[in-house]
């Protein structure tokens, strides 16, 4: 074979790589689309002015930097950005944001190679117990934060972020998973009612499985997350172990007081399973009900724009996952009820959120984190988050600034003193259950006949012996 | 100090660095052989410590060290503070989690090598000396240009599900409803689910043993083909007793490098499945452990196990290599 044969055939084989190369790239950006939509934000709605006074007791701050590492990437960075700009503008400091999927993952990488950044924003509890307790990295809360905390926010949400008595982490934003989406006109049209209890609800699944057509069925769900498949699964089921046992009940499970088969919590995984697991309540315009297993959470609400889905159950800030266009309001495309309980005067509520782990004690970095825990942060962000999907359980947030009647819905439930709110368990568990057998466990549970009573015995056979 | 440390966002920072880092590399070897060659009479092992010596030392730093300290890792605990013996394996072994683990990953081992051997060779042979022969091979060939992670992306799609009474958006699915099937949940139905990822690997992998194998039938001499030819052979004979024969070095090759690919895979279970259903292998176990569950002595046993599956296979593809290099 001739060199310059062999010189054309390389041209081809390289022309023919960089054809498949650049199908795979425009294969992949579509998926981006939806994003970077907001302009920002910030100038929208007036936040209150800043008192920059408060900042004073740290010194001098101009031209200091303070890095940030999130798990919060686009588009809803862009508003936490926005957030940060009063805080700037007060004391001259730059946050630097790096913001990343793989945050989890990477944060004890860089914990243990000396590299922290000043400041990480800890999507869940479990987290911060794993780098306090494993590597010993994250600095207790300056006393300014604690008063903070102290004064606006409730004493459970000051527990999440305690690790074994000391004061860790401040929470930042909350979210209310107890929701279940609906479209409102559906039901008009077929003169359903939203249901008061838990009965209403079963009595109303029963009554649209009735008319069951095609695809159609009363529910949609889906759990699949990457390799965090499994998490929306373990949020129904604490939503049930919180109306079927009760909050004492709920405690005594995540902190394992009792073990995870107790028959009470393997009756509140049947409970959920009359919905889950009966072929003729899921699962709507998806599938059967393994299709639960394997249908991505982020679009398992949509057979509802379709009308083959009736119900669906996810957080608040599924909000921002409708596609683009679609309006959530009372009488929009979509909107939002309360899982309902089983009696009216009670009302159990499964929470989430975020909390600010410092690594660094420079002054900057701690005013940065006073802003942080202040109401003054939570109605800037309030302001820069036009298209809203955003709330917080910080007791001075000011409703008004929030963007949306959802929102204000949620931050009512969050405020109103009959909530009994509960942090959800998956996310305060070891993570050999929280982040592993929990949400593998519930995964089999949906994709095999695994029965209740089996897939519990699995995940209390993982939880850690010490 | 700080200027070379960190460059943050200025690309004209970064290439700088990038520019003295390659001159600071230049000079230091530049300097080791101008010491090396200024010696009258220098010993043997003087001018190979010169020249094998930088590599040595950055092996020993970036390959030996860490890899001792992984094993080492693998007798602790969860953040390295205690010493708990053999524990990590006992669990490795005995949990029924990890055992499914393990005979996935003996499965993946066992057929995927095999297949896209045996594809690549039979594919080689037939497309040999034909007249579409460049564009059969460039189409097997063209796989291997695309990226694990970017051919799970594709094949996810095909295996795609939806119910019966709505669109099909996935490629099988749409072929068995048009033969009048129900659609699958393809990716869910144990063990045929572990097959369908094997599916991707060979995919690629069938290119790479095509275009080794065919390139080695090319070089059987012809004489021998020419004399079989006149004792009668053709056929399914000249294949079996001449051409692998002839090839059966470079084919054990093949073999044990697509072995190596196959115990590695991790970029197929994690982009199509997460590891979950039943398909986890022990590369995404080991990732899992590591950085999921932060079980850095679990996560260590995991990657030893791997390091010694892989040892033998390694052995056998050297010796074979240099067996192959003393016939020609």
């Amino acid at each position: 074979m001739s060199i310059r044969m062999a010189s054309k055939r390389r041209t081809v084989a390289l022309a023919a790589a960089g054809a498949s190369l650049a199908l795979i790239l425009s294969a992949c950006a579509d998926t981006d689309d939806g994003g970077g939509s907001g302009d920002g934000g910030g100038s929208d709605a007036a936040a209150p002015a800043l008192d920059c006074s408060v900042y004073e007791e740290f010194g001098d701050l101009e031209g200091k930097t303070v890095s940030v590492y999130t798990t919060i990437v686009e588009p809803e960075a862009e508003t936490q950005v926005a957030s940060y700009e009063p805080f700037e503008e007060c004391t001259g400091v730059t946050v630097e944001y790096e913001a990343s999927r793989e945050m989890e993952a990477q944060l004890p990488v860089r914990v243990q190679a000396g590299n922290p950044p000043d400041i990480a924003i800890l999507p869940q509890p479990g987290l911060l117990n794993t780098l306090v307790s494993q590597y010993d990295a994250v600095l207790p809360a300056p006393e300014q934060v604690e008063a903070n905390v102290d004064e606006f926010w409730s004493e459970e949400w000051k527990e999440y972020g305690t690790v074994d008595g000391t004061f860790y982490a401040a929470p930042l934003g909350s979210n209310v998973k107890s929701y279940v989406w609906y479209s409102p006109s559906m039901f008009e049209e077929a003169g359903y009612e939203v249901p008061e209890t838990w009965d209403d609800m079963m009595a109303l699944t029963e009554e649209i499985a009735s008319t069951n057509e095609g695809a159609t069925r009363p529910w949609c769900a889906g759990v699949e997350s990457g390799d965090a498949t499994g998490w929306p699964g373990t949020d129904w089921i604490e939503d049930v172990v919180l109306r079927t046992a009760g909050p004492e009940v709920y405690d005594q499970w995540y902190q394992h007081e009792i073990p995870f088969n107790d028959p009470q919590i393997v009756e509140a995984w049947d409970t959920a399973g009359e919905i889950l697991k009966n072929p003729d309540h899921v699962n709507g315009g998806l599938g059967g009900v393994d299709s639960i297993a394997t249908a991505p959470w982020t679009d398992a609400g949509y057979p509802i724009l379709d009308r083959s889905c009736w119900m669906h159950r996810a957080a608040n800030f599924y909000a921002t996952q409708w596609p683009e266009g679609t309006e959530v309001a009372p009488d929009g495309d979509v909107y939002a009820f309360y899982l309902p309980s089983m009696s009216t005067d009670e009302r159990p509520t499964l929470v989430a959120g975020e909390f600010i782990g410092a690594f660094t004690d420079r002054p900057e970095v701690q005013a940065f984190q006073t802003y942080l825990s202040s109401p003054d942060w939570a109605n800037a962000k309030a302001a820069a988050t036009p298209a809203g999907g955003w709330v917080s359980a910080n007791n001075a947030l000011d409703p008004e600034l929030l963007a949306t009647d959802f929102d204000r819905l949620s931050a009512e439930i969050l405020a109103d003193p009959a909530t009994v709110a509960r942090f959800d368990a998956s996310d305060l568990m070891p993570s050999e259950v929280g982040t592993g057998s929990f949400w593998a466990g519930i995964t089999e549970w949906f994709a095999s006949d695994a029965s209740s009573q089996e897939v519990t015995d699995t995940i209390e056979e993982s939880w850690p012996k010490n | 100090m700080d200027w070379f440390l960190s460059a943050g966002d200025d690309p004209v920072h970064k290439l700088l660095l990038m520019v003295i880092a390659i001159a600071l590399f230049v000079v230091v070897m530049a300097l080791i052989l101008f010491v090396v060659d200024r010696r009258r009479n220098p010993s043997k092992w003087f001018i190979a410590g010169g020249f094998v010596g930088p590599a040595l030392i950055l092996l020993t730093l970036g390959l030996l060290l860490p890899a001792g300290g992984t094993i080492v890792n693998s007798f602790q605990n969860r953040n390295g503070s205690e010493f708990i013996g053999l524990d990590n394996y006992i669990r490795a072994f005995s949990e029924p989690a990890f055992l499914l683990v393990l005979g996935n990953t003996a499965l993946w081992v066992l057929v995927a090598p095999l297949l896209a051997t045996f594809i690549g060779l039979v594919y080689a042979v037939v497309v040999d000396r034909s007249r579409f022969e460049k564009f059969a091979k460039a189409l097997v060939f063209l796989p291997m240009a695309i990226s694990m992670v970017g051919a799970s992306i594709i094949w996810r799609f095909v295996y795609e599900f939806k119910p019966a009474s709505v669109e099909q958006t996935g490629l099988l699915n749409q072929l068995v409803v048009w033969l009048g099937g129900e659609p699958v949940q393809f990716l869910l139905e144990r063990p045929g689910n572990t097959f369908l990822l094997m599916v991707v690997l060979i995919w690629i992998q069938t290119g790479f043993s095509m275009t080794l194998l065919s390139a080695s039938i090319r070089a059987i001499p012809t004489d021998i083909v020419e004399a079989a030819r006149l004792d009668g052979l053709s056929g399914f004979g000249m294949f079996w007793r001449i051409t692998i024969p002839s090839i059966r070095p470079a084919l054990v090759v093949v073999l044990t490098t697509i072995a190596m690919t196959t115990l590695k895979v991790f970029d197929i279970v994690r982009t199509m499945t997460a590891g979950r259903y039943g398909t986890s292998v022990v590369a995404n176990e080991f990732y899992e452990q590591s950085f999921r569950q932060n079980n850095a002595g679990l996560g260590a046993a995991l990657a030893v196990l791997l390091f010694v599956i892989v040892i033998p296979v390694i052995i056998y593809n050297v010796r074979q290599m240099r067996l192959a290099e003393e016939v020609r």
